[in-house]
């Protein structure tokens, strides 16, 4: 199967303040696919997937270079309105973060700061990614309960419903079955499988396991730099660099 | 090994009893108040007292027109405090970018905080009663005494909003919410708990002040209930000054002043009551 081109990282390097936390990465990411970022604590993974929905932009001292094209338009373009491109680049995080709201409210929320107010629509919507994260049957008959009543892993799935409710073309994940136990974990990655049909997944991961069983291509960094990117399953049977051999082994990091 | 691990332990009793003890005289410091002003005032407090004007040289009758303008005075401060101070927060917490700027304001804010009640007092004078012609009025002394609790209030629905975990903000954002729905729909709702701690400490602030009224809006006696924000009025902590220091009669209505005072703390009591069971509304909706 050919999976399109969806974002072209060209030449990106990524500052805060003095402190250079990415180094020239260059990277083309497909869609309908899963992209795993793996590498040791501090090796930039977490900031170059922030770099895609410029949640960077709300460190003050944070400084991007180079380009980062998707769907062959630049993000980081002053003519690139960036509540549009999050509303297009959803991000599921390390921690569960529901609202303190509603559970239907939670899902319902990127609906209606998008200004969407048909009630039929919405409440379709809400029902419909609920389905899609897992979920739906956990929390069917208690849809206007808190959130914050839910189980950690209930609580993740709710973000990733939250998420897609407003069907973004590209889901990003940063770390996020690292809170939760492993059958949670067990319900997102099969959930990640699912997602794939209808979304470009990105996702940042310590685990190397979970890299090997989710993703397509593997992206291994360390020090700020991408040092080896293959399919997933040509990068951990036999890696092309020793570095990478090492880390995924286990010799280090 | 063992004598070690008891002289740890009788430390550990010692400071949590110290500690203890400290929380305790709080406790014992506000009913000591509240006793001395029951014993001393409760004769004074009956229906006459709460529902007429005061007569005779004020050593008999009642206070309604005190309680009454200490309820206007203290809703007025906080109708003028609440949403200045909120969106003062806001734009502190949320849209400043950290710099020479915001430093200066916060350090405006801080000394506004220091400033004795008298020269609030005084600045109401000249400014709201004289320069803006209100004359000694509810809305001149509203205004004075919401300037003065602007800094309490900022004070603490800043530390409200410094509360919300910025994970809520980052899931909005990421939702393509811009920074405005951010803060409406979520930041707000989570930190309004925290700022109505606020406004009950600015209207009990508000409620008992004495000298930034006493040019602004109180007057000595007046028999009539007030029509308009312009009407001067009487004020609870205003009357039992004048009564304690100024009447005809200080030993003989004695009584009369502790009443007062009870009916000022009850008041004051009675709108954090309020103001507390809303709050605990909202936080069991969360």
């Amino acid at each position: 199967m050919e999976h399109s081109l969806k974002i072209k990282i060209k030449n990106l390097n990524f500052y805060y303040g003095d402190f250079k936390a990415l180094h020239d990465i260059s990277m083309d990411i497909y869609a309908n696919q899963v992209t795993a970022f793996i590498g040791p604590s501090g090796c930039g993974k977490s900031t170059l997937l922030r770099c895609l929905n410029r949640m960077n932009d709300l460190i003050p001292i944070s400084r991007v270079e180079g380009q980062i094209m998707l769907d062959n338009k630049n993000i980081n373009d002053p003519s690139v309105d960036v509540v549009t491109l999050r509303r297009n680049v959803g991000m599921v995080f390390q921690k569960p973060n529901p609202f303190p709201k509603t559970i239907f409210e939670n899902v319902a929320y990127g609906l209606r700061v998008n200004g969407i107010k048909d009630k039929a629509y919405i409440a379709n919507q809400v029902e419909k990614s609920l389905h899609q994260a897992a979920i739906w049957d956990e929390v069917k008959d208690r849809i206007n309960d808190s959130a914050l009543g839910l189980s950690g892993g209930q609580q993740q799935r709710l973000c990733i419903a939250r998420a897609l409710a407003i069907e973004p073309e590209v889901v990003l994940m940063d770390e996020p079955a690292s809170a939760l136990d492993p059958i949670a974990t067990q319900k997102i990655e099969e959930l990640i499988h699912q997602l794939k049909k209808s979304y470009t997944i990105i996702i940042v991961t310590h685990n190397m396991q979970q890299a090997a069983r989710v993703s397509d291509i593997t992206a291994f960094f360390y020090l700020g730099k991408l040092i080896e990117k293959d399919d997933t399953e040509a990068l951990f049977t036999k890696p092309k660099l020793q570095q990478t051999e090492d880390y995924i082994t286990g010799r280090f990091g | 090994m063992n004598s070690l691990l008891r002289r740890r332990k009788l430390i550990q009793i010692a400071i949590f009893g110290l500690f203890r003890l400290s929380a305790a005289i709080n406790g014992i410091a506000l009913l000591i108040v509240v006793y001395f002003l029951v014993a001393r005032g409760w004769r004074a407090i009956n229906w006459t007292f709460l529902t007429q004007p005061p007569k005779e040289a004020m050593t008999e009758g009642g206070i309604l027109p005190c309680i009454v303008g200490t309820l206007c005075l203290s809703l007025g401060a906080i109708l003028v405090a609440l949403p200045i101070g909120v969106a003062s927060a806001i734009y502190l917490n949320e849209y400043a970018r950290p710099g020479r700027l915001l430093r200066a304001i916060r350090i405006g804010i801080n000394n506004l905080a220091g400033v004795p009640s008298v020269v609030f007092g005084l600045f109401g004078l000249a400014f709201f009663v004289v320069w803006l012609k209100m004359g000694v009025s509810i809305l001149a002394g509203s205004l004075t005494l919401g300037v003065l609790t602007l800094p309490v209030i900022i004070g603490a629905s800043e530390e409200a909003l410094r509360s919300v975990p910025d994970t809520y903000r980052e899931a909005s954002l990421g939702l393509g919410a811009t920074k405005w729905q951010t803060i409406y729909r979520v930041v707000m709702p989570a930190a309004l708990p925290g700022i109505l701690t606020g406004a009950i400490l600015g209207i009990s602030r508000a409620a008992g002040e004495t000298a930034p009224i006493m040019f602004t809006a109180a007057v000595f006696y007046t028999p009539s209930l007030p029509t308009s924000v312009f009407d001067e009025i009487m004020a609870l902590p205003y009357h039992i000054y004048v009564l304690a220091t100024a009447g005809t009669e200080i030993e003989a209505t004695r009584h009369l002043q502790y009443g007062t005072a009870l009916v000022l703390i009850v008041l004051v009591f009675g709108l954090n009551l309020i103001a507390i069971i809303y709050r605990a509304r909202l936080q069991r909706r969360m």
